[in-house]
């Protein structure tokens, strides 16, 4: 018995969705919707990475919100402007959840909007002198902020702006660093190349400045952990307990020292590739830094990962880090015995961004629930390659879906759950289908680590076995005749 | 019988960073800081609370720190999603449509349709006409609107697309069909704020449906209400509910009361409700129009000025007594009708909750915080209730704002402490509460953070609300709407009384 359609049910499902959409505009996105086979190839190639179309209700967002909303803004003792107009700043204000110990506003700016907010002067005449300005102000106003990253907004690359003199000259004046970002909204087709432009300013303007005194041989760098609810402090505890010496943190409560140093570190870990795998490449060829990718998400995936992280190291590292799976294995399993009951069986669709529509899979696995749908927002062909083996044949896979392609395949699959974003949140509440945020984890957290598989676990329950579900059949309805009863999920038995 | 022994609870963010193990774990990390000693973090914090900070902070003149304020076309989507079956297209890079639809959903808790015509570099070299042209027909298709409304990004304004060329393009070219309705707005963002961009979409829509549609010039009897960018959806019930007790027969002119609080049905239905086009084309020939909110209606003002049947009154924003008085009796005045008696037991109702609780806010020095046409009014009521607006401040309200509070300031003997601040941000705000504290904050989640650092409650009124729940559901408007407020006030005051009261105080009743 499988809980996921074949492949061609699945083909024929994409195939009467895509009927809807102007010709021209289905040939497009049929590119971006398969039917999985595991085993990878040709057959099930996803396009992705390429311009989404006009119209068409694309969840996607743009270069400054992968550069300042994902990478730059967690960098907590820096103080992030959004240069332009306001509101790129306003919408991105405390939104993301990236936690960091310190004082908001006098040693730490993580939860602030610092705008140069643009009149219509500064498009005519040019907005570096009022750039400068208020890098002067910022300098005055918040002495302990250890530098600035001017995060562009579209009107800078447009009206030609020249940020990175600005930044230079104010950085010598004010003797902090002031790192000039090239983020504009509407360079590249979604946030991911804000991913790399904000990866690529570290490189140029960061890496290499710092030192770190005393080195060891087990120093490494956490990567591409945002620390949404807590999750690089829940990650960076599993490291600890192999014996590891986490000298960085990228760049969930990070500091531009820890940035600045930590080319030192003997290993780079990276959990967010797709934001991230920029910087560990540039510090493998400069530094001969290696680099290896973990997973976090749920008991199978964590205990794989630190057994990979420890084969990089001594039996030192190796002794510790069987010490600290056995010990975590009493909470996994508590975990798994408490939730398996009330999940098993459990069918979910996920659209999220850089790494969780496939890191998250072994976590639902652990608790028994079954993935039918997966996608990325912002994805390239290397996401997807890695993406086909952890899924099941005939899993719809879809690339930067429009609202239309998601809505209608929860309307044919009925999941138990929807696991995406806050834009999509509340269609699925109309719906009636259990939802959960998987960018903000729904302002809950740490799903990342031992602890935070329990969070997450917990969570799942919470919004699959809510009583709020069965309630929406009114009395005087007849199920028969109701509008919003829903299709049959095409279960195929095998 | 013994019960199931409950499982252990399962530590999350809230419970887990704060035990010794991450507390440990923080100490190590702080090595690879490079931080300052907390002495030197505590020196500077209590420097920036101080009046030669505060000196230094009001000196400042290019920095924008934590405002309150949003961008036009944030303010345009609203006004179109006030339209039935209307499909806001925002036209420039497609984050900014992301951004308004999360920050709205983050506000409401309801889904918000938009589209973007997602232009990238080329389109910034050679414009934005074929992602125009692509997104209404792919829009149109896709999602079978009755009306698309266009605004615009700064990407859009900075290269100087026009869509009036566009529009008619893309008709040409079959993009939607000749007759269906494609208002649209410039809206750019480095002007004014989500106040102007509403008034803009606004106009444009009424104005656009009005010449299309064809006027009969035959009069309605009916009244016009525009509330203006009203985030609330109680409020926009309240404002139906009250225009039937008074017997009017009213046109809301950009509802989206039904369309940003729609019921969970088990499917989701993408326009459930917004003023019918055929009601908001027949304006024109109503008896007059009220406004609610003069800094975001200000051109559509002008439009129903010159170009209406009918008189044109502004109000303000009815809460409390006076202000829902002149609402009342200016919408009266127009429908010529009398004030039933009903309406007359509506006002009885608040003024019998304002007897009840003035005792606990008379004299309660408050900072108010906020769009300026909701400062205002909320002004007006704190007064009314014998409160002392102490800080006033919109960051979006500029010198017509600044003239009004002053006005309704010198008003009455309660507004002596107060300054008007203009322009200014939360930053400021933040030196102003510590210098010159206050009993209560009033507006947005945003100032939850002064309100913890300052320790100064927050009675949560405006936009956008995050961290709290259905407060948009209910009215804050009118006599009913203003009981809420009322209410929001006088329990947040008895809250902390009780919060704070020694053994002896801890009364049952209050």
């Amino acid at each position: 018995m499988t809980l996921v359609p074949s492949r061609e049910e699945t083909a024929a499902m994409i195939a009467d969705v895509l009927a809807a959409y102007p010709a021209k505009t289905a040939k497009f996105r049929a590119k971006h919707l398969v039917a999985n086979a595991s085993e990878g190839g040709k057959e099930c190639e996803v396009k992705s990475n390429i311009k989404s179309r006009p119209g068409v209700m694309t969840i996607r967002g743009c270069a400054y919100a992968g550069s300042k909303g994902v990478v730059w803004g967690p960098i907590k003792d820096m103080v992030h402007i959004s240069h332009g107009p306001v509101g790129c700043g306003q919408y991105s204000w405390g939104t993301r959840r990236n936690y960091f110990h310190g004082l908001l506003g006098i040693d730490s700016f993580v939860a602030m909007q610092f705008t140069t907010d643009f009149a219509e002067r500064d498009i005519v005449f040019g907005g570096d002198k009022k750039l400068a300005a208020v890098l002067q102000e910022l300098k005055e106003l918040f002495p302990l902020a250890q530098g600035v990253s001017v995060q562009s907004e579209c009107p800078i690359g447009l009206i030609g702006d020249d940020i990175d003199a600005v930044a230079r000259a104010s950085s010598h004046e004010l003797g902090v660093p002031v790192v000039p970002v090239r983020c504009e909204g509407f360079r590249g087709v979604s946030q991911s190349l804000g991913h790399h432009i904000a990866n690529d300013a570290i490189r140029d303007w960061v890496m290499g400045t710092g030192d770190l005194a005393d080195r060891t041989p087990y120093d490494v760098a956490l990567i591409g952990d945002y620390n949404i609810g807590g999750d690089a402090w829940a990650s960076r505890r599993i490291l600890e307990d192999m014996g590891l010496r986490v000298v960085a943190q990228w760049s969930g409560d990070g500091t531009l020292n820890e940035l600045s140093s930590s080319h030192h570190a003997k290993l780079n870990l990276i959990h967010c590739y797709r934001s991230m795998n920029y910087i560990c490449t540039t510090m493998q060829e400069r530094y001969g830094i290696p680099w290896l990718e973990y997973n976090f998400f749920g008991p199978t995936k964590i205990i794989e990962s630190m057994r990979a992280i420890a084969a990089q190291f001594d039996d030192v590292i190796q002794v510790k880090t069987e010490e600290a799976i056995a010990r975590y294995e009493k909470s996994f399993e508590a975990t798994r015995t408490r939730y398996r009951p009330r999940l098993a069986g459990k069918r979910v669709m996920l659209l999220v961004g850089g790494l969780r529509p496939r890191h998250t899979v072994g976590a639902y696995e652990d608790l028994d629930m079954e993935i039918i749908g997966t996608g990325y927002e912002f994805a390239h062909r290397d996401d997807y390659e890695r993406t086909h083996a952890k899924l099941k044949d005939g899993v719809v896979l879809y690339d930067d879906p429009t609202a239309w392609e998601l809505e209608e395949f929860a309307r044919r699959l009925r999941p138990d759950l929807m696991g995406a974003g806050v834009k999509e949140k509340y269609v699925f509440h109309k719906m009636g289908l259990p939802f959960r945020q998987m960018h903000s984890w729904d302002y809950s957290g740490p799903y990342h680590g031992v602890e935070g598989f329990a969070v997450f676990a917990r969570d799942m329950d919470i919004a699959v076995n809510n009583p709020t579900w069965d309630l929406f059949a009114a009395p005087w309805e007849s199920p028969m005749t109701s509008p919003r009863q829903a299709p049959a999920p095409p279960v195929s038995a095998s | 019988m013994t019960r199931e022994q409950p499982p252990p609870p399962v530590l999350d963010h809230n419970d887990l960073f704060t035990g010794d193990v991450y507390l440990e774990q923080a100490d190590r990390k702080r090595v690879f800081e490079s931080a300052c000693s907390s002495d030197e973090r505590d020196r500077v914090a209590e420097w920036t609370r101080g009046w030669e900070y505060r000196e230094k902070n009001f000196a400042r003149e290019s920095l924008v720190v934590n405002p309150a304020k949003a961008c036009q076309p944030l303010g345009a989507v609203l006004a179109a999603l006030g339209f039935a079956g209307t499909l806001p297209l925002v036209h420039g890079s497609q984050g900014c449509a992301a951004y308004f639809r999360s920050h709205f959903a983050r506000h409401f808790k309801e889904p918000v349709p938009a589209v973007s015509s997602s232009m990238t570099e080329d389109a910034a070299v050679f414009g934005g006409l074929n992602n125009l042209v692509e997104g209404l027909l792919n829009a149109h298709s896709l999602y079978r609107p009755e009306m698309i409304a266009i605004s615009t990004t700064c990407m859009a304004e900075v290269i100087g697309d026009d869509l009036a060329n566009f529009v008619g393009i893309a008709r040409q070219k079959g993009a939607v069909p000749e007759d269906f309705p494609v208002p649209y707005a410039h809206t750019p963002s480095f002007v004014g704020s989500h106040l102007v961009g509403y008034d803009a979409m606004l106009k444009a829509i009424l104005a656009y449906l009005g010449q299309t549609r064809g006027t009969t010039g035959t009069p309605n009897g009916k009244v016009n209400v525009v509330p203006g960018f009203l985030p609330s959806t109680g409020d926009l019930r309240e404002l139906h509910r009250l225009l039937g007790l008074l017997g009017v027969e009213a046109t809301i002119l950009g509802d989206h009361s039904d369309v940003l609080d729609s019921p969970a049905t088990g499917d989701y239905d993408m326009y459930p409700g917004g003023t019918p086009l055929d009601a908001a084309a027949d304006a024109a020939n109503a008896l007059g129009t009220v406004f609610l909110q003069p800094d975001s209606t200000r051109k559509t003002a002008e439009l129903a000025r010159q170009s209406w049947a009918g008189q044109e009154v502004t109000t303000g924003l009815p809460v409390g007594i006076r202000a829902t008085d002149r609402f009342v009796a200016a919408v009266a005045r127009i429908a010529g009708a009398e004030v039933p008696a009903v309406v007359t037991a509506d006002r009885g109702r608040l003024l019998d909750a304002m007897s009840d609780s003035y005792q606990y806010l008379h004299g309660k020095r408050v900072a108010v915080a906020g769009d300026p046409d909701l400062v205002v009014s909320l002004l007006e009521f704190a007064l009314e209730l014998g409160m002392e607006p102490v800080h006033v401040l919109s960051t979006n309200g500029g010198d017509g704002f600044a003239a009004t509070a002053e006005t309704v300031l010198a008003g009455s003997e309660f507004g002596r402490s107060a300054t008007v601040w203009p322009g200014k941000d939360l930053w400021h705000l933040r030196s102003l509460v510590f210098t010159e504290p206050v009993d209560l904050l009033i507006g947005s989640s945003h100032l939850k953070w002064i309100s913890r650092e300052a320790r100064v409650p927050l009675v949560r009124v405006g936009f956008p609300i995050f961290d709290r729940h259905h407060l948009h559901r209910l009215p804050t408007i009118g006599y009913a709407g203003s009981i809420e407020v009322l209410s929001r006030l006088v329990n947040t005051v008895l809250d902390e009384l009780d919060r704070n009261a020694p053994e002896h105080s801890f009364d049952l009743v209050r």
